[in-house]
């Protein structure tokens, strides 16, 4: 009977062990290639050991790609600035649906929840022509301030706030805090799991939009990185070594975020998966 | 009339909450319920918007152009495509992993470490590896012909354009729904399969009488997921094709297709009526989902 068990268990761990190499070869080739001069990537060996290694495709897309450094600080930018805003205000209207008594909170919390179901198919044509209305088209904040709150989140932190202790607001409230003091200075640093699970996906939606940028941006020096890097691709199609470069670079901080915070990604998605 | 009149304190509860909940009401209906309406309107009007900008009430004109609009109905059929291969595959192979590294497997986290690797990465870094792997003289034809199986031109012949494009959507997007399956398996009582073991039910049995039943609520979720995913799939199409939806119109989808008559035809009453089109479509899946998944409550 026992040996049966880890017979099975032994095919599954082969299956298993063949699926990671397939998920993981596609990365490991690009990080190879993107330490390979040109002529070795193109002469088609199966080596993912670089024969000549090199650092030059990197020194070269920050040094001669004039706007590659320039991409990576408008997504720097546009991620960092949308994510703490995202925070601080799916935060505060969670708190409100959760915490704060006010006429109209029903309808409100009924709002946020239809807003989850729209596809941003629909609003991204007004969007566009709302943008540039405001004149916001190639800007950071036509990129940042549409996407500065998140339904999906503010509806995670009204759960979160639900469920939060009334002693702790109470006590607050005792020691002659208002309640924005309360909510920033008490309730906020309490909310710390919530918003590093929120922190990560916010960052990583941003980081990694590409339809919103393509159309918002169109002036080459206001790119994000994915829109400059398919824009770097289709001129530049045969320098394979520039592309994996970039690729690397732009993929290494999420990859940072996620070694660093692995436990909110799995917090986050075991929320997401709650239905 | 003394009923509405607030007190004191209720007053400074109304303040704070609209204090509170402001940037998100001002965004809500700055850049969602406005562009809804918004879209609306454009919808039932021909739009232009170079010169003078102009709308003109067409009634359902955009509507019945779709029916004879070869593009669309091309772009529908690739998208209806797309969505029925990718979706059960998808799914299917997302339960058959997060089951296996349920099995109690040694370095589970190792696999679930590597297995997340594309989700975390953006569809522009995918596309620009896959699309270097699928040369004509690339990574994956060099194994196939390595091993004798047949090679394909995998991004400009277009009977397979598409098919890249899913196999690698697929091989991105399985895992995230794994990791949803994971937590779910990992709540189902160990109880369960010991009945089930007691019974003489083997490892196959177990897992098709025991894990599939009690997943039906996850399975629901990530198919209406991956339905919604799917239907909206643009990114890849537009950077495999250049924007064109090429090679000859096979890797044209919805949402590409919305995309090139609002932003490069200047046709953006005819856009928003396929987008809300569209919209209509995901809505009517997310609500037979709804419904579906309040059927299964009993579980």
């Amino acid at each position: 009977m026992r040996k049966k068990i880890n017979v099975g268990k032994a095919f599954l761990f082969i299956f298993l062990t063949i699926y990671a190499v397939i998920t993981v070869i596609p990365f490991i080739w690009a990080l190879s290639a993107s330490f390979k001069p040109l002529n070795e990537i193109l002469s088609g060996g199966l080596n993912f050991i670089p024969e000549t290694f090199t650092v030059d495709n990197y020194i070269t897309i920050f040094t001669e790609q004039g706007l590659f450094p320039r991409w990576l600080l408008n997504s720097v930018i546009v991620a960092v600035i949308g994510t703490a805003l995202n925070l601080v205000f799916n935060s505060m209207a969670g708190y409100a649906l959760a915490r704060i008594s006010f006429p109209g909170r029903t309808v409100w919390f009924i709002i946020v929840l239809a807003v989850l179901m729209i596809p941003m198919q629909v609003t991204m044509i007004p969007n566009f022509l709302i943008l540039r209305e405001l004149g916001w088209l190639n800007s950071y904040q036509g990129l940042i301030v549409p996407g500065m709150i998140n339904a999906t989140f503010i509806f995670m932190m009204r759960q979160f706030f639900v469920n939060f202790p009334k002693e702790v607001e109470e006590a607050a409230a005792i020691d002659g805090l208002g309640r924005i003091g309360t909510f920033f200075r008490i309730v906020m640093p309490m909310a710390k799991p919530a918003l590093g699970a929120q922190a990560i996906f916010v960052f990583m939606a941003f980081w990694n939009n590409f339809m919103a940028p393509l159309i918002i941006m169109t002036d080459a020096s206001m790119y994000t990185l994915p829109v400059g890097l398919n824009a770097f691709q289709s001129d530049y199609a045969t320098y394979w070594n520039y592309i994996m470069a970039a690729s690397m670079v732009f993929t290494l901080p999420v990859l940072l975020l996620y070694i660093f915070f692995n436990q909110f990604f799995l917090k986050g998605l075991s929320f997401r998966g709650d239905k | 009339m003394a009923k509405w009149k607030l007190s004191k304190s209720q007053l400074r509860e109304t303040g704070q909450g609209y204090l509170f909940m402001s940037p998100a009401i001002l965004t809500i209906v700055v850049f969602l319920i406005g562009p809804i309406l918004f879209a609306l309107f454009l919808a039932f009007n021909r739009v232009n918007l170079l010169g003078d900008v102009s709308f003109d009430f067409v009634w359902f004109d955009n509507f019945t152009r779709m029916a004879n609009d070869e593009r669309a109905l091309i772009a529908l059929k690739n998208t209806a495509f797309y969505v029925g291969i990718v979706v059960p595959v998808q799914t299917i192979l997302a339960l058959v992993l997060a089951s296996s590294l349920n099995a109690g497997m040694k370095g589970e986290k190792w696999f679930r470490v590597i297995y997340f690797l594309p989700t975390l990465t953006s569809s522009a870094v995918l596309v620009m590896i896959f699309m270097w792997m699928y040369r004509p003289d690339g990574l994956i034809n060099t194994l196939l012909s390595g091993v004798g199986l047949p090679t394909y031109n995998w991004v400009n012949d277009p009977s397979v354009a598409l098919i890249s494009i899913m196999i690698m959507n697929i091989w991105a997007t399985a895992p995230f729904f794994m990791v949803i399956y994971l937590a779910a398996l990992q709540d189902i009582p160990d109880s369960l399969y010991e009945a089930a073991e007691l019974d003489g039910a083997s490892g196959i049995q177990k897992f098709w009488h025991v894990t599939v039943p009690l997943l039906r609520p996850v399975t629901a979720f990530a198919v209406i997921m991956g339905i919604i995913g799917t239907f909206q799939l643009f990114d890849q199409s537009y950077m495999f094709s250049g924007g064109s939806g090429g090679p000859n119109n096979s890797t044209l989808t919805v949402v590409l297709l919305i995309y090139q008559y609002a932003f490069s035809n200047n046709q953006m009453g005819y856009a928003a009526a396929l987008a809300v089109a569209l919209a209509l479509i995901i809505l009517t899946a997310t609500l037979i989902q709804r419904k579906l998944q309040k059927d299964e409550q009993v579980y």
